[in-house]
């Protein structure tokens, strides 16, 4: 028996209890059983998070004595200190020089940044003209983009390497950030968001002499801002976690992404995992900033996609 | 020009109106002609190719397709897989249903906190995952194992990514820190679609809550677990970037190719030995294979419609 079997007990204990005093009606018994189950799951959830953010900070020679942070008694600058951020930060030598660890988050900071706002534009657009107009070709186009979504990705690896290859575009940016500068599902998505429009207002700014993209540009995309705010999280996520696209396309140290300088690194920094976990806090940091700052249209914008398909 | 179009609404107006829809799908129709269908059609040619790098090219017939069935090394890789997709159905998805039916289970402020916080994990990359669970999995020190061995006393010593029986398990305990709170957002959405009504008469009626659950959340869920099911199962198949990043210290596979997935395989082929045309081989097995799964599962459901 440890600590934390009495305590696991100790809370099953209080439960019999709360449910033998009114086993007719074991309403408060239940809902004292809910919030211990969703705290302990808040707790297991969090602990990794948690854990990260001490390694980090404890000096690698302490890092695996303590769980999480060493006893108050045991603060000092031995035991906490900034060494593992600033071996990260020291620089290492490439073939192309010295490469800081401040290009990487750069990097994928431009790449994710670049990435949302191409897309944003252009499956906007597309979306808009798939929502507010009828066209010929549309319910085919319809169609098309929803047999292509079924296709499993990862048999374009191969021809789309080839391709790039052939193009030149290998170790440039154009690689990662050209194929999908479209996201189909971005497209269903604002279409989703837009058909709800009513036509009469589009109509009227026809009538006032506003032309079609301005229409797009001033009059709908205000009116869809919660999805955008949604599709550029999605996206921003997706660029910053992307691994295999950089992995497979960009060859020169200077230029790669955080996801995976942070994969080498745990082979490079071996058994020094302050390093690599100190890396690897600081590339969760700003999808946490982004999600907690749009975590509303977010959570909506994911549910709505399931309801509606 | 803008004078002329007032005047006479007709003919450039229309032609306007008519051509917008085509202008705004422009970019998409360039990218779909490049980026999609011509390398589809180059996959089907690449498959019957074996290829040493970008440039060379001979034909080998279907000699891709029997090498890879043939293959000791994608078995373990279609095993792994499999193993993995069975444990996300049947051991994350009722994980994730349960907290979806405790979290509805009240209304109260805290409801959104834990949601939020069951959810967290999810904008964590799985190549971060990887690289913060080699550290939690380690022997001895590791959290996970210390936690192991203080709530059950066993496993302190476990190697979780060494050992090649345990490193599938390893995969699946960290894919479940991440995707139970990604489906339960899902099936706490499909949860807003019982109807409350039809819930409270159940109750009059004299229903126990099991009863409740199966004869009237089921049915109202039922298409947003199809939903899930046949996505999770998809995303399975194709897993490739955690088990790469939590076994960058035993090659990228495992001992023994323990973490090796189809996409692990097809990668190692393709870009670690230069051979696209079984890479795209490789590929159109999958598909193949996530295509046959995903359907029967929407046949079993009979939920066609609905459900997609």
């Amino acid at each position: 028996m440890n600590r934390l079997h009495y305590f696991l007990l100790s809370l099953a204990t209080i439960f019999v209890i709360l449910y033998l005093r009114s086993p007719r009606r074991p309403r408060i018994a239940f809902i004292y059983l809910r919030y211990v189950v969703l705290i302990l799951v808040g707790w297991v959830v969090l602990s990794p998070f948690i854990w990260l953010i001490c390694s980090a900070f404890k000096d690698q020679t302490v890092l695996m004595k303590y769980t999480f942070l060493p006893p108050v008694s045991e603060w000092s600058t031995e035991t906490l200190n900034l060494q593992s951020f600033k071996t990260l930060f020291e620089g290492e030598e490439t073939l192309q020089g010295k490469v800081y660890f401040w290009q990487y988050i750069f990097n994928s900071l431009f790449l994710a940044t670049a990435l949302v706002t191409i897309q944003l534009f252009f499956s906007s657009l597309g979306g808009y003209a798939l929502a507010k107009y009828n066209f010929r070709a549309k319910k085919f186009v319809m169609f098309f983009m929803l047999g292509s979504m079924m296709i499993p990705p990862i048999i374009f690896l191969a021809p789309v390497y080839r391709l790039i290859v052939a193009v030149g575009w290998v170790n440039t940016y154009k690689a990662l950030l050209v194929p999908g500068a479209v996201s189909v599902f971005g497209m269903f998505l604002f279409r989703q968001a837009m058909v709800g429009i009513p036509n009469d207002l589009i109509e009227a700014a026809r009538v006032d002499g506003c032309s079609e993209f301005m229409i797009y540009l001033r009059l709908i995309m205000p009116l869809v801002r919660p999805m955008s705010g949604a599709f550029c999280l999605v996206t921003f996520l997706y660029s910053w976690n992307n691994f295999l696209g950089p992995q497979i396309f960009i060859h020169t140290q200077g230029k790669l992404t955080l996801p995976v300088i942070l994969s080498q690194y745990v082979s490079v920094y071996d058994f020094k995992y302050g390093v690599f976990l100190a890396g690897t806090l600081l590339a969760i940091i700003p999808p946490a900033i982004l999600f907690f700052s749009l975590q509303r249209e977010f959570i909506s914008g994911l549910s709505s996609g399931a309801i509606k398909g | 020009m803008k004078a002329v179009g007032q005047l006479s609404p007709g003919k450039w107006y229309n032609f306007r109106l008519k051509a917008t829809p085509y202008t705004f799908l422009t970019p998409y129709f360039c990218l779909v002609c490049v980026f999609f269908i011509y390398p589809f059609i180059n996959a089907i040619i690449l498959a019957f190719y074996q290829t040493n790098g970008p440039k060379s090219k001979i034909f080998v017939g279907l000699g891709n397709f029997a090498f890879v069935l043939t293959d000791p090394d994608f078995h373990t890789a279609l095993k792994n897989t499999t193993v993995y997709a069975v444990f996300s159905i049947f051991l994350q998805l009722p994980l994730s249903l349960s907290l979806a039916l405790l979290l509805n289970a009240g209304k109260d402020k805290l409801k959104g906190f834990f949601r939020l916080v069951i959810f967290s994990p999810n904008l964590v990359g799985q190549i971060f995952v990887g690289v913060l669970f080699t550290v939690l999995f380690v022997p001895r020190y590791g959290l996970f194992n210390r936690f192991i061995h203080s709530l059950l006393y066993w496993g302190l010593e476990n190697q979780w990514l060494q050992n090649p029986d345990l490193v599938m398990p390893a995969i699946i305990l960290a894919s479940l820190w991440i995707y139970v709170g990604f489906n339960m957002i899902y099936f706490l959405a499909g949860l807003q679609a019982v109807d409350k009504s039809l819930v409270e008469a159940a109750k009059i009626d004299g229903a126990g809550p099991f009863r409740v659950f199966w004869n009237v959340t089921v049915p109202a869920i039922k298409p947003v677990a199809t939903f899930v099911v046949v996505m999770s199962t998809i995303g399975s198949y194709q897993l490739f970037e955690l088990p790469y990043a939590l076994l960058q210290n035993q090659g990228g596979f495992g001992p023994a190719n323990a973490g090796m997935t189809i996409v692990g395989y097809l990668y190692n082929n393709a870009f670690n030995s230069g051979d696209l045309g079984l890479g795209a081989a490789i590929g159109w097995i999958l598909a193949l294979i996530i295509f046959t799964i995903s359907i029967a599962q929407i046949r079993i459901s009979g939920t066609l419609r609905e459900g997609t």
